[in-house]
C-alpha cells in the first residue's frame, strides 16, 4: 500500500502497488483478506475506484465501526504496509466503453459511487464521448466521496445529479430526498434511448432504484446492479 | 425469508466462483431448474450468512447453487441449476 487519501471523515482511498497487476475492467472489485496473529481470517470485497492501470490500483473504503475489516483498512493501515488480496473479480457489473455510443446512467448510493467513479475515470482516460449521467445519493454534503472530482467531471461532459437525503446545506440546488420514481424519471435517459444503467449501493437502495427503472419500462437486462448489503464490513 | 438487507448478489461471490471455475462467472447465465428463467450470475440473489453460500433465483426464489467450504475441501451443489452458459475462448 503506497498512499492513503482521506475522502470524507469515514472514507479513505488506499492506493496499492501490485507486482504483475495487469489492470482491471471498471466496476470490478478485489477481495481483501486479513489474517490475525492467531490465524483468524476475515475477507471483504472492495470496489476498485481507479481507472485501469498496470501495476497500480486504488480502492476506496468506508469505515464501518462494527466491521471486521474496514476499521483496519481505513484507520490502522499506514503507507508501506502490505495487504493480501485477490482480483480483479467480476465481469457482469462492468462498463469499459466498448458498447459504442449507448448512453450510460450511473446510480450510486453512499460508497456505491466507488465502482462508478472507476467508469467515469475510464471514460475520461480513453477520451470516450459516451453520454453519461451520474445520480449520486449521500446522506450529507460531508459524506460525498470524490466531491471535488465530481464537480470537475460535471464540466467534462458527465451530467451530475446529487441528492442529500439527511441534511442539505444552505443554498443547495440538488435534490434533498431519497431516490424515488419522480427523481429517476427526471434524471434517467428515456426508454427509447435504450440506456445502460449501472446501480450500486446498499441493498435496499439498489433494489428501489432497479425496481423503478424496470417499472418505467427499461429492459431488465440493461439495468445492472451490485448490492453491498447493509453494512459491507 | 431472510432479511432484505442481508441479500447480496452474484457479484459478491465472483472471487469464490473464480476458485472453482476456470472462467469469469458473474457474467455467465444460469437457467433455474425450477421456473426456467435465465439470469446472469451477477444478478442472482446471494446469501452469505448461512453456513455456506446460498444462491437463489430472483424470479422464483428456488435455490440455484449452494457452496460450502471447509477443511481444505469444497462442496458445490448445482441441483437447482439446469444449465450454465458462459464465454470460452474459441
Amino acid at each position: 500500500m503506497v498512499e492513503l487519501v482521506t475522502e470524507t471523515p469515514s472514507v479513505m482511498t488506499l492506493v496499492l502497488s501490485a507486482t504483475g497487476w495487469k489492470g482491471h475492467r471498471p466496476g470490478q472489485h478485489i477481495d481483501v483478506r486479513l489474517t490475525a496473529e492467531d490465524g483468524y481470517q476475515a475477507q471483504r470485497s472492495y470496489s476498485i475506484a481507479s481507472a485501469p492501470q498496470a501495476g497500480r490500483l486504488a480502492i476506496t473504503v468506508e469505515r464501518l465501526d462494527d466491521g471486521e475489516v474496514s476499521p483496519y483498512l481505513a484507520g490502522e493501515l499506514v503507507a508501506g504496509d502490505r495487504l493480501e488480496f485477490r482480483g480483479p473479480i467480476g465481469g457482469y457489473f462492468v462498463w469499459d466503453g466498448t458498447d459504442g455510443d449507448r448512453p450510460v446512467l450511473l446510480v450510486g448510493g453512499g460508497s456505491g459511487v466507488v465502482p462508478l467513479m472507476s467508469m467515469i475515470r475510464h471514460r475520461s482516460t480513453i477520451g470516450a464521448t459516451t453520454s453519461m449521467r451520474l445520480l449520486y445519493s449521500a446522506r450529507t454534503l460531508e459524506d460525498v466521496i470524490f466531491r471535488d472530482e465530481i464537480e470537475q467531471v460535471a464540466k467534462d461532459g458527465v451530467a451530475v445529479y446529487q441528492t442529500l437525503t439527511r441534511t442539505q446545506p444552505p443554498g443547495w440546488t440538488g435534490y434533498g430526498r431519497r431516490i424515488d420514481r419522480a427523481m429517476l424519471e427526471e434524471v434517467a435517459w428515456p426508454v427509447r434511448d435504450a440506456p445502460l444503467a449501472l446501480v450500486c449501493g446498499p441493498t435496499s437502495f439498489v433494489e428501489v432504484a432497479a425496481e423503478i427503472l424496470v417499472g418505467v419500462g427499461h429492459d431488465p437486462r440493461s439495468v445492472k446492479t451490485e448490492r453491498f448489503g447493509a453494512t459491507g464490513g | 425469508m431472510e432479511n432484505r438487507e442481508s441479500r447480496l448478489d452474484g457479484n459478491a461471490i465472483g472471487g469464490l466462483l473464480a476458485e472453482i471455475f476456470a472462467v469469469e462467472m458473474t457474467s455467465a447465465e444460469g437457467t433455474c431448474a425450477g421456473c426456467g428463467s435465465v439470469h446472469p450470475i451477477g444478478r442472482v440473489e446471494v446469501y452469505v450468512n448461512a453456513p455456506g453460500v446460498v444462491v437463489r433465483c430472483p424470479s422464483c426464489q428456488q435455490v440455484l447453487i449452494r457452496i460450502v467450504k471447509g477443511s481444505g475441501r469444497a462442496w458445490l451443489d448445482l441441483s437447482g441449476t439446469r444449465c450454465l452458459e458462459f464465454a470460452v475462448a474459441d
